[in-house]
């Protein structure tokens, strides 16, 4: 088998807060092959968008500790330096995050943008930087490009929107499209188009996929193997039908299946009980005490026998 | 654009006139302004100022008298009471020293506004970004009188380097000209340098954390790329209204403080000697001079503000 594209082994990131340390990823490994679509799935706050992030060295900053190796085409990242990464960025690595209602500059052109994002990696004329924006955004299915190249981000749609952050991305023509939480901005038709145009994108270009996202329906629909992430570990993985069909963990099953397996196993043991209480009250909360989450649930989960 | 225009020059009109017709009744309330006193003089006889009253038409009914007034400052040919010379020549005579010292001072006050404003946010938290801090509330808080006593002291007496005060044309002695306006341009700076490099910083720390800077970084931008272009671009949107109102106060005679200390005969100065004397006609047209231009460069700063700003449309 080919070498990994990008192989991440025990990543950890740890941020220090006012409450506390945080620690977001917690050792987390896997690789992503050429051409493959690989899913990371689980709640908010499981860690999996600082994955993401952190391997194009995004969550650098003096509050944030990071361990681990992130290899990319057998180059390690998490020790390069910010010159080495920026090079990598956007040329190499592209990626689309969630909102693409705030994730353009609202006062400039988006054809603007995406020029600046191909003078930043190519030395050449603005006028072929244009002509290769305007291709790109045709490429992701944006009627008459070259006129909306001229327009605000506020002119377009969100669909229209994630569509041209996705032609921003690819206007490089990148190795590796990391994708978070793509579609959970858009509503359902517009979210079925984004899908079908990362599948086709992955199939004529042979572009691998990072995708992140807490929704197994969108999961379903592209993933070849999928990674679920449960407090900043990776509690599971496998191919889309290990996961689907024949699943080890409770957790993707939502926070009420988990709560579920915790009760279930209170009948065994008395520590499962307390267990199932301090989950069902931090499911309640939705989003858990972030510092001192991991080692609750981790707790939890072993006296759950999950 | 053109209905854009019509607003605001209807809407100069109506502040032309509010602030017009309240600076004439201020002074019609004020004990002891009487103008007849000022044209005929402490010492002139009851008869005479009688005399003066009725020359002057202050036996007039009081709207009758505001439009007298208002009909000689547009034609131009308003006097004071004071002095009896034409109060437009006065302001024509003393607008350049004025300019200049808006504009000099304008330069100085965004450059180091936003220089610093840039390092304190860069710099947040640390030693650098405290001290700028400290800075610029000293800054905020030094009152002008003080602190332009304080460098005529230091740099016009103690150590001779600058002269201690007065203006010359730019026409006249270039090097004089700047010689004599660099401790006023300084002085009436500091305030807003403060005020200034505490906005930006703040604008430039609620940017810092938005989606699109974060794009900007996931595209391989480089840092300094990021901040100018993205950054910095965003946040010194809101610094225009800023300047374009402080700026236009300052052409209309607002630096009274700075332009008495260093004596720099300019509008503002004008404008402290004449409220001394109870000098209706140059309060009245200094007024309206400074509303007029802060009404105007408030619609220069809206056109701007469309053109920084995509996603505004003018609608005066």
């Amino acid at each position: 088998m080919a070498q990994p594209l990008l192989e991440v082994e025990d990543l950890r990131v740890s941020f220090a807060t006012d409450q506390g340390t945080v620690q977001a990823v917690d050792g987390v490994s896997f690789h992503l092959n050429p051409g493959e679509v690989l899913s990371i799935v689980g709640e908010s706050g499981s860690g999996k968008s600082v994955t993401a992030m952190s391997i194009v060295g995004l969550t650098r900053g003096p509050n944030a500790r990071i361990s681990g190796s992130v290899r990319y085409q057998g180059k390690e990242l998490t020790t390069a330096s910010n010159e080495e990464l920026q090079a990598i960025r956007g040329d190499q690595i592209a990626m689309v995050f969630q909102d693409p209602m705030s994730s353009f500059n609202p006062v400039q052109k988006i054809g603007d943008q995406i020029i600046e994002a191909i003078l930043a990696h190519r030395d050449m004329p603005k006028d072929e930087a244009r002509a290769r924006a305007v291709d790109s955004l045709g490429s992701v299915g944006i009627p008459d490009p070259s006129t909306r190249a001229q327009h605000y981000p506020f002119e377009y749609s969100g669909g229209m929107r994630q569509r041209a952050m996705i032609a921003m991305a690819l206007a490089l023509e990148p190795a590796i499209l990391i994708a978070d939480e793509p579609t959970t901005a858009l509503d359902v038709t517009i979210q079925a188009q984004i899908l079908e145009l990362l599948k086709e994108l992955n199939a004529e270009r042979d572009l691998s996929v990072i995708l992140i996202t807490h929704d197994l329906g969108v999961v379903a629909e592209i993933a070849d193997r999928v990674h679920v992430m449960y407090a900043g570990q990776i509690v599971e993985g496998g191919t889309l039908d290990e996961i689907f069909y024949d699943p080890q963990q409770p957790v993707h099953v939502g926070a009420d299946g988990l709560i579920d397996a915790a009760r279930s196993a209170a009948a065994r043991s008395p520590a499962a009980d307390r267990g199932a209480a301090a989950l069902a009250d931090l499911a309640a909360r939705r989003l858990p005490l972030p510092a001192s989450l991991p080692a609750r649930v981790r707790q939890v989960r072993r006296a759950a026998g999950a | 654009m053109a209905r854009f225009l019509v607003r605001r020059i209807l809407a100069m009109i109506g502040v032309l006139f509010a602030i017009s017709v309240l600076t004439f009744l201020i002074f019609q309330a004020i004990p002891n302004g009487d103008p007849a006193v000022r044209l005929g003089g402490r010492t002139s006889t009851p008869e005479t100022r009688a005399a003066i009253r009725k020359d002057w038409g202050f036996d007039k009914p009081i709207y009758e008298q505001y439009a007298i007034t208002m009909k000689k400052i547009f034609t131009g040919t308003v006097v004071s009471y004071s002095q009896q010379v034409n109060v437009v020549d006065e302001i024509r005579r003393d607008l350049p020293a004025t300019l200049s010292l808006a504009i000099g001072s304008a330069v100085i006050w965004l450059g180091f506004g936003i220089l610093f404003g840039v390092i304190s946010a860069v710099k947040a938290g640390k030693l650098t970004d405290r001290s700028l801090t400290v800075l610029s509330l000293i800054g905020v808080s030094t009152p002008v009188f003080l602190l332009g006593a304080l460098v005529l002291y230091l740099f016009a007496y103690k150590i001779q380097i600058f002269p201690a005060g007065g203006y010359v044309p730019l026409t006249q002695d270039p090097s004089g000209w700047l010689t004599h306006l660099i401790l006023p341009w300084f002085v009436l700076s500091v305030l807003f340098i403060g005020f200034y490099s505490r906005v930006l910083r703040s604008n430039i720390l609620d940017t810092i954390n938005e989606d699109y800077v974060r794009t900007a970084r996931a595209k391989g931008l480089s840092e300094r790329r990021v901040l100018i272009h993205h950054v910095l671009r965003n946040s010194l949107i809101p610094i225009v209204s800023l300047f374009g109102l402080d700026f236009a106060a300052v052409i209309g005679g607002g630096a009274i403080l700075t332009e008495s200390v260093f004596n720099l005969q300019g509008v503002g100065q004008y404008a402290a000697n004449s409220i001394q004397q109870l000098d209706v006609p140059p309060v009245l047209v200094i007024t309206m001079f400074g509303a007029f231009f802060v009404v105007v460069l408030s619609a220069v700063v809206d056109i701007i503000y469309a053109i920084l700003d995509p996603r505004i449309r003018l609608s005066g």
